[in-house]
């Protein structure tokens, strides 16, 4: 789970980091009221989960409450690469001296936390890692031991900050790497981390993803959730316990399994279709977990079939296609439906869907060519329902 | 021969007296799994299944001479399960659990690293030496003995291959689902160096899918290390990045992990790439 970047600072601040003073804002006049009670220059920020707002014009220097407004009216309501702009956090402009990066991540290979630092902050660390990767620094965390104060100071030193900051930034660092661990974080990072003219440092920008798994031990990380930057079908199928992720495509594909509902995606493709969504049902669904998954995949209107791959092994067959009848009486469609189910009942799961005049597939080669035929219209009237 | 599970398997099964636990027990004991023992807290001295209930995993091991473990606990006591297998001195620790939250299989990692300790998992389908023992929720009758050694990182994705490798009456020597989360026990290359040390595995099948780098550390692997024709398949090509596909593992994050970065690794040491599921059989009939 994503934080904007006010709930990732704020939780900062929490851990001891200092951040700049500022509130977050919905309607111009408040953005107004804010700046004034700042009574500085303040920058306007928008709050959308994506990177780059910069570059995208979603962040605006306003030197009165005047332009705050202004600036605030520009930015609320614009469409940020495919997200509306819903909030913009009204923050006290600072005076940059420099811009250092720092970070915590889950190294995979290593099975770690390791922090990152770089001296070229405030860019994406993405395209420096690719660029000039000898300006990142990293040192990794012994879980049991935790982040020590000589390893901070070593990465301070590493990225050649003046020594008169090595306390803070050893501070700042122990914070984040305390608010990653307690909040169960799979990323961390502060970037830009700001020199200011008096010599202080500063965590102006902020970004947080959460663990998913580990939410259930923490119910006020959860209630942060913003709805609004979910699509509705991923909030519904997040609560139906179903993984979706809606793509771009006109095949809307139902699997059992993360990895064969991606190479049920790949096959689309492969033979010339392009998939709607991701859909993993899980193990052992029930019907009407299968119901709730086909209501999802139909209320996307570029979905011209549907392909359903299921390979039966906790999962049964006949199961699944009961779920599939129950959803097509809740939500009737002319929509084509190619079925292919093997493994654990599947005779059973078939005999119930000869009912529903849907073409059927033996492989899922075989079942993929028949989607795509049907998306695109070659299809015998006779078995679309 | 085989590796990991085989005739010798004495399991011991954490959380047996669970839903999942039950179920799949049944099903292992009917593969011919011998089971020796079942691990509840609070349920020792009962006999579920026909198989005696423990408290702790070191009174089984005391009581049984258990040498392997599965674990079917919730999310939220699966690392603890791991670290009293690990402790108690169990050999091979397959965990099946999913959703375990990643912070807590750094530190159950760390201390796996000090200990002889084998961990499959978690998040994962178990292993498999058809004919001999099933340690794991795949179904049984898919499965052949035969000279394929299959490595996967997803579940039904590796049935398929299973499944399709079957009906051409090629069969398997052990089928190894090492797991979709980002942090896991085993990974490509440890279980490579075992198929490749298998006198019983001709061929080996490597399934991978998008997130992390894994697969490219496979490559380097078998292009150094590996003489045994080893054919591959990486689900996700039309994965969007930022996207987590299911799997905590499966996400592709700052333009790294994709498949074809994946694949470009893979070809580049030899190792051919399937297009589609169907395919991995064939490019394993032409290597027999």
């Amino acid at each position: 789970m994503k934080l904007h970047e006010y709930q990732a600072k704020r939780i900062f601040a929490q851990y001891g980091i200092p951040i700049p003073r500022g509130e977050v804002a919905t309607s111009p006049t408040q953005a107004r009221d804010i700046a004034q009670r700042l009574g500085k220059p303040v920058v306007i920020k928008a709050q959308v989960l994506v990177g780059g707002r910069g570059k995208a014009g979603g962040i605006r220097l306003a030197r009165t409450p005047d332009e705050a407004e202004e600036k605030a009216d520009a930015i609320l309501g614009m469409n940020l690469k495919g997200f509306t702009v819903r909030r913009v956090l009204v923050d006290e402009a600072s005076d940059i001296r420099k811009e250092i990066y720092l970070g915590l991540v889950i190294d995979r290979a290593r099975a770690r936390v390791v922090m990152m630092a770089s001296a070229e902050g405030g860019v994406d660390i993405e395209e420096v890692a690719a660029t000039k990767p000898e300006a990142i620094k990293t040192v990794v965390v012994e879980p049991a031991l935790g982040l020590r104060s000589y390893q901070a100071i070593g990465l301070a030193s590493a990225i050649g900050l003046p020594q008169e900051h090595f306390r803070l930034f050893q501070q700042i660092a122990q914070g984040l790497y305390e608010a990653f661990i307690r909040c169960d974080a799979e990323l961390a990072e502060i970037n830009p981390l700001v020199i200011q003219g008096d010599g202080t440092l500063l965590a102006l920008d902020g970004k947080m993803v959460l663990d998913d798994n580990a939410l259930f031990r923490h119910p006020d990380l959860e209630e942060m959730r913003d709805l609004d930057e979910e699509a509705p079908a991923e909030t519904e199928a997040r609560i139906n316990g179903l993984s979706y992720v809606k793509l771009d495509g006109e095949i809307g594909c139902m699997v059992n399994g993360a990895g064969l509902a991606m190479a049920t995606m790949d096959i689309v493709k492969h033979y010339g279709g392009a998939p709607a969504n991701f859909l993993d049902i899980g193990g052992g669904a029930r019907a009407e977990k299968v119901a709730a998954a086909l209501r999802i995949i139909l209320s996307d209107p570029n979905v011209k079939a549907v392909l359903f791959n299921i390979f039966g092994g906790i999962t049964r067959c006949d199961e699944v296609a009961r779920g599939i009848l129950a959803a097509l009486e809740q939500v009737p469609t002319r929509v084509p439906m190619v079925a292919r189910l093997v493994g654990t009942n599947e005779e059973e799961g078939r005999a119930i869907l000869a009912e529903a005049h849907m073409a059927t597939a033996r492989t899922l080669a075989e079942a993929a060519q028949k989607a795509v035929a049907a998306a695109r219209g070659d299809w015998p009237l006779e078995v679309v329902r | 021969m085989s590796i990991l599970v085989d005739r010798n398997t004495r399991l011991v099964v954490q959380g047996l007296t669970g839903r999942e636990g039950m179920f799949h027990a049944a099903q292992m004991i009917e593969y011919g799994t011998n089971i020796v023992a079942g691990v509840t807290p609070g349920k020792g001295g009962q006999q579920v299944l026909g198989v005696p209930i423990f408290n702790t995993v070191a009174e089984a091991r005391a009581a049984t001479a258990c040498n392997a473990s599965i674990i079917y606990v919730p999310a939220r006591f699966a690392p603890d399960a791991i670290l009293e297998a690990a402790d108690a001195g169990i050999e091979l620790i397959v965990c099946i659990t999913e959703g375990i939250p990643v912070l807590d299989m750094i530190a159950v990692r760390a201390h796996l690293e000090r200990l002889p300790t084998r961990l499959i998992g978690p998040n994962c389908p178990g292993v498999i030496t058809p004919g001999e023992a099933k340690v794991g929720i795949m179904p049984g009758r898919i499965h052949k003995p035969g000279p394929v050694g299959i490595v996967s990182r997803s579940g039904t994705l590796t049935y398929e291959a299973v499944a399709a490798l079957s009906e051409m009456d090629i069969g398997q020597s052990t089928v190894v689902g090492i797991g979709g989360d980002p942090i896991i026990g085993s990974r490509f290359v440890d279980i490579l160096a075992l198929f490749q040390q298998d006198p019983a595995t001709k061929a080996i099948v490597l399934i991978g899918e998008i997130g992390g780098n894994d697969e490219e550390l496979a490559a380097e692997y078998i292009r150094w290390h590996v003489t045994k024709p080893v054919v591959a398949f990486i689900a996700g090509q039309t994965a969007p990045p930022g996207k987590r596909m299911g799997h905590a593992g499966a996400i592709i994050s700052g333009g790294k992990g994709t498949a074809a970065d994946k694949i470009k690794a893979l070809e580049a040491v030899g190792v051919p790439v399937a297009h589609h599921p169907g395919e991995i059989a064939e490019l394993i009939a032409q290597r027999l």
